[in-house]
Parts: C-alpha cells; sequence; structure tokens
C-alpha cells in the first residue's frame, strides 16, 4: 500500500476520505488524516444550526476512519519535509507520505484594529467559537457584527437567537458586496432592520476600547461616533491557510493560497491542494461546492484517473435571517457590454436583475432578493439563450415562466452536486419515475433540495405522469378509496388491502384509510385494528412533542370558557407539572404530558366537563369567534352562539386534512373568519358563508360561497360543503387546495352547494346528521374502555415506570424539555416538505 | 409462530417482554431492558416477531413503538412517528439512509409469554 496524508479534517478533507474510500477498492492507499480541531469533520456550512438546539453530534459527516484509515484529530501538522517526504506533528509525530494532500481550510480574518484581541472578541468558524460566543452571551444585551457578508448576517442572527440586540457594522455602502449589488443590497437593508438587527452600512470600525472588567465594551467608529457593545464578531473575509505550504517553499497564489493546476496538484508534483486552502488559477473558493468537486478530482487522481477541474460556478441561494437571497452566474455584471434588467419592488420586499448580454439574447447571470422561487430555473439557463422577454420571467405574474425545456442538454439543474439535465433526462430514459428515483441514481436535489422543483418538470416533460396513486400499496387515489368503501361497505383496513390493494400498507395509506373509514362512520378510532392505522397524533389521541412527551389541548367552544373550567386547567396543569400555553386557535395547550400520564389528566378533564379538541386528528379543530353582539357595539349577530353551535354539531369529524372555522359578528372580522376553511361573518340579515381560506405556509382568503343566509340554510350548505370534500378530496388537500384543483373551481362548487347540481344534497346531509347522531367524546370513550387504556402504559413491561430518556428543565417558570434535541438532522437536508 | 431471523448463539438471556396476547398485530409495545435500554416490540400480521431500539436516531425521542407498521417492497417496515423516517423491522436498517440503523434484539415466544434475548445486534449510535 502506497501511504496518503491528509492534513485538516474539515468539511473538503472529509468529502475526499469518503471519495477515495468509494473508488479505491483495490486498496492501493492507507491513508493517515490529521486534524487540529478537537474532533472530527463536521457540516460547517450548517454551523449555524448550533445555536438553534443542534448540537456537534448532530452536525457530525461521520467517523472517517476506516481499516485503511487511521485518523487523529486534536493534533496540529508543524512542518513538511519534502525532500524526505515527511509530516511532523505538534506530538511529535513523524508521518511519511507518498501522495500529501493540504485541505487546511481557511482563517477568519481579524482586522489589526486597536483592542481586537481583547476578551468578548470573536470570530465565527468553529463550534468552539460558537462556544464562545454563547459564554460571552451570557448577561450580554448588544451583540456587534463587524462585517455584513453573508457570513456576518449569519453571525448577526446568531446573536439574536442569543436575545441579543444584534448590529451589523458593513464598511462597504450596503450589504453582502460579494455577492450583490447596491439595489439588492439596500433591500437587504430594509429586511433586515426589520427583523430586529441594526444595520450601518458605509461605516468602519476604528477601534475597540475595554470596559472597567477588561472586556470589549464600546466600538469607535469613524467619523467619532461610538457604539456600546457586550460582544463583538469579526466577519471581515477568511484568509486561506498556506502557512505550512509558505514555510516549505510552495508556490502560493498572488493574494495568498496554495497554488494549484487543474489537477490540484501544488508546485511538488508529490503534494496537492483542495478547498478554502487552495489557489486555482488566482481563485480562492469560499464556498463548499468548489471544495468537494477538487475533492472529488483527487481521489479520481489518486487511483489512476484523470479528473480536472477548471472551476466553479459560485452560484448561491441562502434563506438568511428568513429573507430568501440568491445570484448566479455574472451576478455584477462585469462582462463587456452586459446589460441589466431590474424589478425593484420595495413595497413587497422584491428585488430581481437579470444581467444579459449586449443584445439582450443570453443570460450571463443574475440577483434575486425577498422572493428566490425563480433561481432553480434562472441559474441553469446562465449562458444559454434566454427563452423569451427577460424583463417577464421576473415580474411576478408576468406570465412568462421559464420551462425546463428552454434548458439545453449541459445545463447545470443540480449545482450542490453538479448534475445537468442531459444526465437526469438519461435516468429517466433509463427507468427513473419519481424524485426518489432520480434522487438516488443521480444524486441530484439530495443537498439544498432547490432544485427539486425541475426535477418534477423534468418528469412532467418526459410524459411520466405523476401518478395519483395514494402509495405503493394502492393504485388508486383517495378520492376512489372512498367511493370503493361506499359502494362495497368494507369496514377494515385489512379487508380493504385484501381485495383492492397489495402487501400491508404504510404511514401514507393507513392513516388515510382510517380517515375514510371514520368519517363514513366507522366507530372509535382505537377500536381494534384502526388503532394501529393512526398517525401519530391520533394514535394516543394527543400531540406528539419533539421529546415523546404529548400535549392535551380540550375543546373550547367559540373560545368560550367558564370561571370554574379556566381553574381546573390550571389545577390540572399544575398538578401534572405541565407546560401552559394560549393557543392561535383560542384555547390553552397543556404540553409534556407523558404516555402514561394521558388517562389521568383526561380523566380530570372529563369529570369537569371537558371533551377532546381534537388538535391531534384530521378534524374539525376549532370554531373561533369574536364577542358580536353580547358584548360589542357594532356587533350585528351573535357570533360566540352560532361558534358553539357549529363547533359542537362538526366536532369529531374525520377529514382529508385538519378543518377550522371561525365566526365574526360583523364586517369587522376580529374572528379572521376569512383565514379559515369555512368562515362565517354576519350581515345586518344574516351571515355570509365564506370558504377555502387557510394560513400556514400559502396563506389564501376564504371566498364568498353564499351570502345573507339564515342560520339553518347556513348550517345545511356547510353541511353538504363538508361532506363533499371528505368525499372528493385527496388524502392532505385542505380545502382551498382541492376547490382549485376541483374543474370549474368555485362557480362549480356553488353549484353543487348552492344549486344541487348534482343532486347529491340531500345524502350530503344526512351522512352529516349521521356523523352528529353518532357522535361521542373519543377520550370519555377511551377512559371507559379498559382494553383502550392498556395502551396508555410507558412500558408493557413496566408500565408506570417513566422514560428515563424524558427529562424537563425550566423556561419562564414552566417545564421544557431538558435534554438537547435534534432537529432530525442525519438526514440531508433540507427535508422534504413535510406531509 | 415463528421467531425473528437471529439464530446465531450469542451470551445473554431471555427476559419476559409481555404476555403474547397483550402483543395486538401490528400495534408496537415498548420494554424496558435490564440495561436500560428500550426495545419496541411488533408482531406483524403474519405472526412474526421483531425487536428494534425505541429511540429514533434522528430525535433521539422514544417512540419507534408508537410508529406504524407496514411494508415497503415486501419486507415489513416500521415508520417512526416523529419525522416519519421508515426502518426495516427485520434489519433494523433505515430505508432511506443505508448509514443509519436501529439496534435489533432477537425475539421468542415461550408458551405464552413474549421473550427478547438481551444480546443486541449493535445499530449506529
Ligand atoms: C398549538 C398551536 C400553536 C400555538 O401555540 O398557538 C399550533 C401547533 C401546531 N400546529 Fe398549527 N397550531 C396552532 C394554530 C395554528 C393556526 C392559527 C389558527 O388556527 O387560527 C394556523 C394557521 C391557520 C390554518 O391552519 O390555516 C396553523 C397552521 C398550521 C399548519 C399549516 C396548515 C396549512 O394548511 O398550511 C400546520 C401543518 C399541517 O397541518 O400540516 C400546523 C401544524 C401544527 C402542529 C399540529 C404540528 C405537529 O404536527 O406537531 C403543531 C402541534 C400542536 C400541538 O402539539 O399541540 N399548523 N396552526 C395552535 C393550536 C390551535 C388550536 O387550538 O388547535
Ligand atoms: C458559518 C459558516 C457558514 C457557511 N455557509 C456556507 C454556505 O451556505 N455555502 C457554502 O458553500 N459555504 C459555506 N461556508 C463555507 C464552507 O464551510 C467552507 O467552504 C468549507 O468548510 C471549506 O472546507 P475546507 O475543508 O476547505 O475547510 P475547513 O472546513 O475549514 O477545514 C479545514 C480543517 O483543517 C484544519 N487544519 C488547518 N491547518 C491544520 C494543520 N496545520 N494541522 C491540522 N489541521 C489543520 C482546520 O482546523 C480545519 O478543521 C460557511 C462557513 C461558515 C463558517
Ligand atoms: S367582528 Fe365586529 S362584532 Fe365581532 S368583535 Fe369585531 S367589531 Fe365586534
Ligand atoms: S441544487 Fe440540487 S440539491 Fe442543491
Amino acid at each position: 500500500m502506497e501511504e496518503l496524508v491528509v492534513i485538516g479534517n474539515g468539511m473538503v478533507g472529509h468529502r475526499l476520505i469518503e471519495a477515495l474510500r468509494d473508488r479505491d477498492g483495490d486498496h492501493r492507499w492507507h491513508t493517515t488524516v490529521i486534524g487540529e480541531e478537537p474532533r472530527t469533520a463536521y457540516d460547517r456550512v450548517a454551523l449555524s444550526s448550533y445555536f438553534d438546539g443542534a448540537t456537534a453530534e448532530d452536525l457530525s459527516l461521520g467517523d472517517p476512519t476506516g481499516p485503511a484509515t487511521d485518523v487523529h484529530v486534536g493534533e496540529r501538522a508543524t512542518g513538511i519535509d519534502r525532500a524526505a517526504r515527511t509530516v511532523t506533528t505538534a506530538s511529535g509525530r513523524t508521518l511519511p507520505y507518498d501522495r500529501l494532500v493540504l485541505a487546511t481550510g481557511s482563517t477568519p480574518f481579524v482586522p489589526p484594529i486597536p483592542g481586537h484581541d481583547l476578551p468578548g472578541c470573536h470570530v465565527y468558524r468553529t463550534i468552539e467559537d460558537l462556544d464562545a460566543i454563547t459564554g460571552s452571551a451570557k448577561n450580554a444585551r448588544t451583540g456587534v457584527v463587524i462585517g455584513g457578508g453573508l457570513l456576518g448576517l449569519e453571525a448577526a442572527n446568531a446573536l439574536r437567537l442569543l436575545g441579543l440586540q444584534a448590529h451589523v457594522i458593513e464598511l462597504a455602502p450596503h450589504l453582502m458586496p460579494a455577492q450583490i449589488d447596491e439595489g439588492a443590497g439596500a433591500l437587504l437593508k430594509n429586511l433586515v432592520t426589520d427583523l430586529g438587527v441594526q444595520v450601518h452600512t458605509g461605516t468602519a470600525t476604528t477601534g475597540i476600547e475595554p470596559g472597567d472588567d477588561g472586556r470589549a465594551a464600546r466600538l469607535t467608529l469613524d467619523g467619532g461616533g461610538h457604539l456600546d457593545t457586550d460582544l463583538v464578531v469579526f466577519s471581515v473575509g477568511i484568509r486561506p491557510r498556506d502557512d505550512l505550504a509558505r514555510a516549505c517553499g510552495l508556490d502560493l497564489g498572488e493574494r495568498g493560497g496554495i497554488a494549484i493546476d487543474d489537477t490540484c496538484t501544488t508546485s511538488d508534483p508529490h503534494i496537492m491542494a483542495i478547498g478554502e486552502a487552495a489557489n486555482h488559477r488566482g481563485t480562492v473558493y469560499g464556498l463548499i461546492a468548489p471544495g468537494n468537486a477538487m475533492a472529488e478530482v483527487v481521489a479520481d487522481r489518486l487511483v489512476g484517473g484523470d479528473a480536472t477541474f477548471t472551476g466553479a460556478d459560485t452560484s448561491t441561494k441562502l434563506k438568511l435571517l428568513g429573507v430568501d437571497v440568491a445570484s448566479f452566474g455574472d451576478a455584477h455584471g462585469r462582462a463587456p457590454g452586459a446589460l441589466d434588467v431590474v424589478v425593484n419592488d420595495a413595497a413587497s420586499g422584491r428585488y430581481a436583475k437579470l444581467v444579459v448580454s449586449d443584445d439582450a439574447t443570453t443570460l450571463l447571470g443574475g440577483v434575486l432578493v425577498g422572493d428566490a422561487s425563480a433561481y432553480a430555473t434562472l441559474r441553469p439557463l446562465v449562458g444559454s439563450p434566454l427563452p423569451g422577454d427577460p424583463l417577464a420571467l421576473i415580474t411576478p405574474d408576468g406570465g412568462a415562466s421559464v420551462g425546463a425545456d428552454a434548458l439545453p442538454a449541459d445545463a447545470q439543474i443540480c449545482s450542490c452536486n453538479a448534475v445537468t439535465k442531459g444526465t437526469i433526462c438519461e435516468a429517466i430514459d433509463a427507468g427513473s419515475t419519481d424524485v426518489p428515483a432520480l434522487k438516488s441514481c443521480t444524486r441530484a436535489g439530495t443537498s439544498c433540495g432547490s432544485c427539486v422543483p425541475m426535477l418534477k418538470q423534468l418528469l412532467d416533460q418526459a410524459g411520466i405522469e405523476q401518478s395519483n396513486a395514494l402509495c405503493e400499496h394502492f393504485t388508486q387515489s383517495r378520492a376512489e378509496l372512498v367511493e370503493i368503501v361506499q359502494a362495497t361497505g368494507i369496514t377494515t383496513f385489512s379487508a380493504l388491502i385484501e381485495r383492492h390493494g397489495t402487501g400491508r400498507g404504510c404511514d401514507i395509506c393507513k392513516p388515510a384509510v382510517a380517515s375514510i373509514l371514520a368519517s363514513l362512520g366507522g366507530g372509535h378510532i382505537l377500536q381494534g385494528e384502526q388503532a394501529t392505522l393512526q398517525d401519530t397524533n391520533d394514535r394516543y389521541l394527543a400531540n406528539m412533542q419533539r421529546n415523546g412527551t404529548y400535549s392535551v389541548v380540550p375543546r373550547i367552544p367559540g373560545g368560550e370558557i367558564t370561571p370554574d373550567k379556566l381553574i381546573v386547567i390550571g389545577e390540572v396543569a399544575r398538578d401534572f407539572n405541565l407546560y401552559t400555553k394560549i393557543t392561535g386557535g383560542q384555547r390553552i395547550d397543556l404540553f409534556g404530558a407523558r404516555l402514561e400520564q394521558l388517562p389521568a389528566i383526561w380523566s380530570r378533564l372529563v369529570q369537569a366537563g371537558f371533551e377532546s379538541g381534537h388538535a391531534y386528528g384530521k378534524a374539525l379543530r376549532t370554531v373561533k369567534s369574536c364577542v358580536g353582539t353580547t358584548w360589542c357595539r357594532y356587533g350585528v349577530q351573535d357570533s360566540v352562539g352560532l361558534a358553539i353551535r357549529l363547533e359542537e354539531r362538526y366536532r369529531g369529524l374525520r377529514s382529508p386534512h385538519k378543518l377550522k372555522s371561525a365566526v365574526s359578528g360583523c364586517a369587522r372580522e376580529c374572528a379572521e373568519a376569512r383565514g379559515k376553511d369555512f368562515g362565517v361573518i354576519a350581515t345586518d340579515n344574516g351571515w355570509n358563508l365564506y370558504v377555502g381560506g387557510n394560513g400556514g405556509f400559502t396563506p389564501r382568503h376564504a371566498e364568498l360561497l353564499a351570502s345573507d343566509l339564515d342560520e339553518d340554510t347556513l348550517i345545511r350548505y356547510i353541511d353538504r360543503f363538508l361532506m363533499f370534500y371528505i368525499r372528493t378530496a385527496d388524502r392532505l388537500q385542505r380545502t382551498a387546495a382541492w376547490i382549485e384543483a376541483m374543474d370549474g373551481g368555485l362557480d362549480h362548487l356553488r353549484d353543487v352547494v348552492v344549486h344541487d347540481s348534482l343532486g347529491i344534497a340531500a345524502e350530503l346531509e344526512e351522512a352529516m346528521q349521521r356523523h352528529v347522531a353518532t357522535y361521542s367524546d373519543e377520550w370519555a370513550d377511551v377512559l371507559a374502555d379498559p382494553d383502550k387504556l392498556a395502551r396508555f402504559v410507558s412500558f408493557a413491561n413496566a408500565p408506570d415506570t417513566p422514560d428515563p430518556t424524558i427529562s424537563f428543565t425550566t423556561t419562564r417558570d414552566q417545564p421544557v424539555p431538558g435534554t438537547p434535541l435534534n432537529l432530525g438532522m442525519p438526514t440531508p437536508r433540507p427535508q422534504e416538505a413535510t406531509r | 409462530m415463528s421467531t425473528a431471523t437471529h439464530t446465531a448463539t450469542r451470551t445473554g438471556t431471555w427476559i419476559n417482554a409481555c404476555p403474547l396476547h397483550r402483543l395486538y398485530p401490528e400495534d408496537g409495545v415498548a420494554v424496558l431492558l435490564p440495561d436500560g435500554r428500550q426495545a419496541a416490540l411488533f408482531r406483524t400480521h403474519d405472526d412474526h416477531l421483531y425487536a428494534v431500539d425505541n429511540i429514533d436516531p434522528y430525535t433521539q425521542a422514544a417512540v419507534i413503538s408508537r410508529g406504524i407498521v407496514g411494508d415497503r417492497d415486501g419486507q415489513p417496515t416500521v415508520a417512526s412517528p416523529m419525522l416519519k423516517h421508515v426502518f426495516s423491522l427485520s434489519t433494523g436498517h433505515s430505508l432511506d439512509d443505508p448509514d443509519i440503523r436501529l439496534t435489533t434484539w432477537p425475539v421468542r415466544v415461550d408458551g405464552t409469554t413474549v421473550q427478547i434475548h438481551t444480546s443486541a445486534t449493535e445499530g449506529t449510535p
């Protein structure tokens, strides 16, 4: 075996080891890795999530140690003897090499202003840096980030998350000068300022003065200004770590960085350099994708390949402080004769610029701030002819949007993994029929996920019908299954899958069928086999929280509650030590109940007259109300009375997605009825019924279905509307999406509900009547049934022993989960949209 | 009723987990092991028994026993109720992420009692 030594176990060094392991099937290399940090490589790109609950373990990229790989962390390489071909380390090790790879990354640059090294001054690069910042932030109120680039803004957000008033000081006249232009920078400043971060652009820091305790306390600014602060984070740029290379006489780039050629080899043929430490043709890349590409080239060359690195795309799309920012291609318009096409809509917080060739035919680059949804389609177009009028591409609702068909085969669809349209189309031709298949066969879409919409488009274009089959077990859609269940009278999942499906089901079809059976009158959801079909929350009639405990939400119809009942809730929360919060749905949520405590909690609540609030179910949640005529001087109808009537009528009704409602007593709309699946607003003559509203990811206002209805007609229409929805909607399709997808849309719906155009109104009303007549409180039923109660134990062999992994700490006088929790990491980020 | 696929001889002991009638098909239970670890015990519709780690490796919450049992491409699975990652019941492997694996334990029925063997096939930590 030949000896390979890798100095640096950061992200790129780690990728090299993985890539080599994949390729070196003949075990040609024995690898020794020297890493200075006290741990093996971790995801530096996601470093900030450390402030959001992720732990060092969550960030870890996995232990690189293997049969042919030795790893020494916490150890610094201190010298390279090129003649003897050895590396020496701080602990006195001498390692011989046949090949040496320098993956030493970079260090944050700290400008040598007076006071830069005071306690309380930090950089933002490693986990240790973040721990130090957290330490300084204790008892601190204000934090300043010097540098308004991408990392500076990330650091500012981190300070915000630590509870500090964050300031950003940027020397350039606008934020993120390296990526975006002045117009975009100005808009970004507004958006960031709105989030509570104070931005000072065009400002130089001339010094940092200590306070009485000797820690950084005050910045002096050019022009004589001051800024008091408790801590400082420098984020003004990075410097490649080329000191070892310099000391042993390797060629460096003009402005630093170890000079490499297209094979990633330095001026010594036995030494290669990759990542942020390397300078390729005058460029030091401060991004992960080019570093990974270099690592792949080196791995390939080590096993005899001839891969080359010829430069990389520095396009980026980021969500900084919740603001989308993207820049791609020649974002600054540096090409001779380049023209800008700009849409700057400060009112809606949206800026878009395209850089095009002087004849306006070719896209060269662009910048998007505020809404970067066009990034996925625009970036691959760089260098290609524009498919239409450039302005139309970036005007909201400009009508034009770039389709994947406009792209040439060599356009890069996935920039994270360097996958072209050609490769994806080949995979489709070779039999990939959905996004997961494309992901596993091309790696496209497995990193940042921003190219997934394009993958879908390419599948569509290949004529692959994205089937509406529920899952691998049922070829039917949810609506078709409803018809089958109605027509056959099947009452169990087992019977349905046996006759109309294949296999044993999964977490998609089981809850969907459970919901169908329940809305067609299938009895208690925890009865017999039904219990095993239920989704996370339905399974124990409570909402599962991140540490495996549950929350309890008693129904409070219309948000109206007597003082006595309020006191019972308080007593239960106190006696079981539950975190208590008023929800956005006009009721009260009690968090942190262990599985085995749920029956005891509910028996107290049921005794006091409470029922399940179905916060856990795809079912009616709440009907919010405003005080209406009872109290309000503007009210024209009794909105509370109606809200309670509606909530009591539809409580327990299972549906394709959750259902929410609200009733407002006049057009001032204090109950936000138009944000609900069905909303009712009082008029002088009765009630207006609105349908298809929701909040959430894509908020929609409900639209008027019928006006000036008397109460009984209103209820008949709602009955019909809801039952029609339950029978025909797709799984997890809320009313808005259902109406949108309906042939004829709202007009058709009105025909069915108001004019009974399908002749099914009576049947729909009857179905609802059956629901109302057979409703009983799910929790009271559980408490009365020893079989169902038997499910509520911590352990089958130790029913009362609390789960030892659950612990609590106290925040603002209430219990909250204690163990450090992770955000569902080792999966590739981000997760596919939740279901 | 057949036992799970672990046949290698190991050291360790069989401990009683629960009466067989307590284990409904496709409905898991959690079992506390003598060393403080937790197994999620399942019985599939065809009466196979499986024990995998109760702790969801993605969230560290002890909830796998509360997941939905089903199958994917014919192999028995459980979906974590937390973020819906799917694991093979027989090997413990995550079906979406080959690097992640749940610890598994041998299971058998002794008369009317389900037993778990305390020797584990370790998964990823
Ligand atoms: C508790 C509460 C937040 C709060 O502290 O106020 C809450 C908490 C959750 N919401 Fe919500 N939502 C709560 C009010 C809302 C509201 C406001 C409202 O109802 O007026 C909205 C916007 C209105 C809407 O739904 O259209 C809202 C939009 C969502 C959405 C997005 C829905 C969408 O169609 O896009 C989800 C995700 C989903 O359901 O798929 C969601 C999902 C969730 C879940 C169930 C996530 C989950 O599966 O664990 C949260 C768990 C609740 C728990 O464990 O008890 N929550 N959620 C509120 C409970 C209200 C209640 O009393 O039942
Ligand atoms: C907060 C933050 C956010 C970021 N966000 C993004 C982003 O969104 N997108 C993006 O593309 N990039 C981002 N980056 C940049 C990205 O993290 C880097 O490009 C990437 O980590 C570079 O990898 P590397 O292996 O070259 O360097 P590093 O990850 O820095 O690894 C170098 C390692 O070598 C070690 N080392 C150095 N000298 C020696 C020595 N003499 N002996 C032993 N060990 C040594 C160092 O301690 C270090 O562990 C971000 C960086 C930070 C800090
Ligand atoms: S919606 Fe009208 S009636 Fe209801 S509280 Fe507001 S102003 Fe009063
Ligand atoms: S662009 Fe494809 S995953 Fe990031």
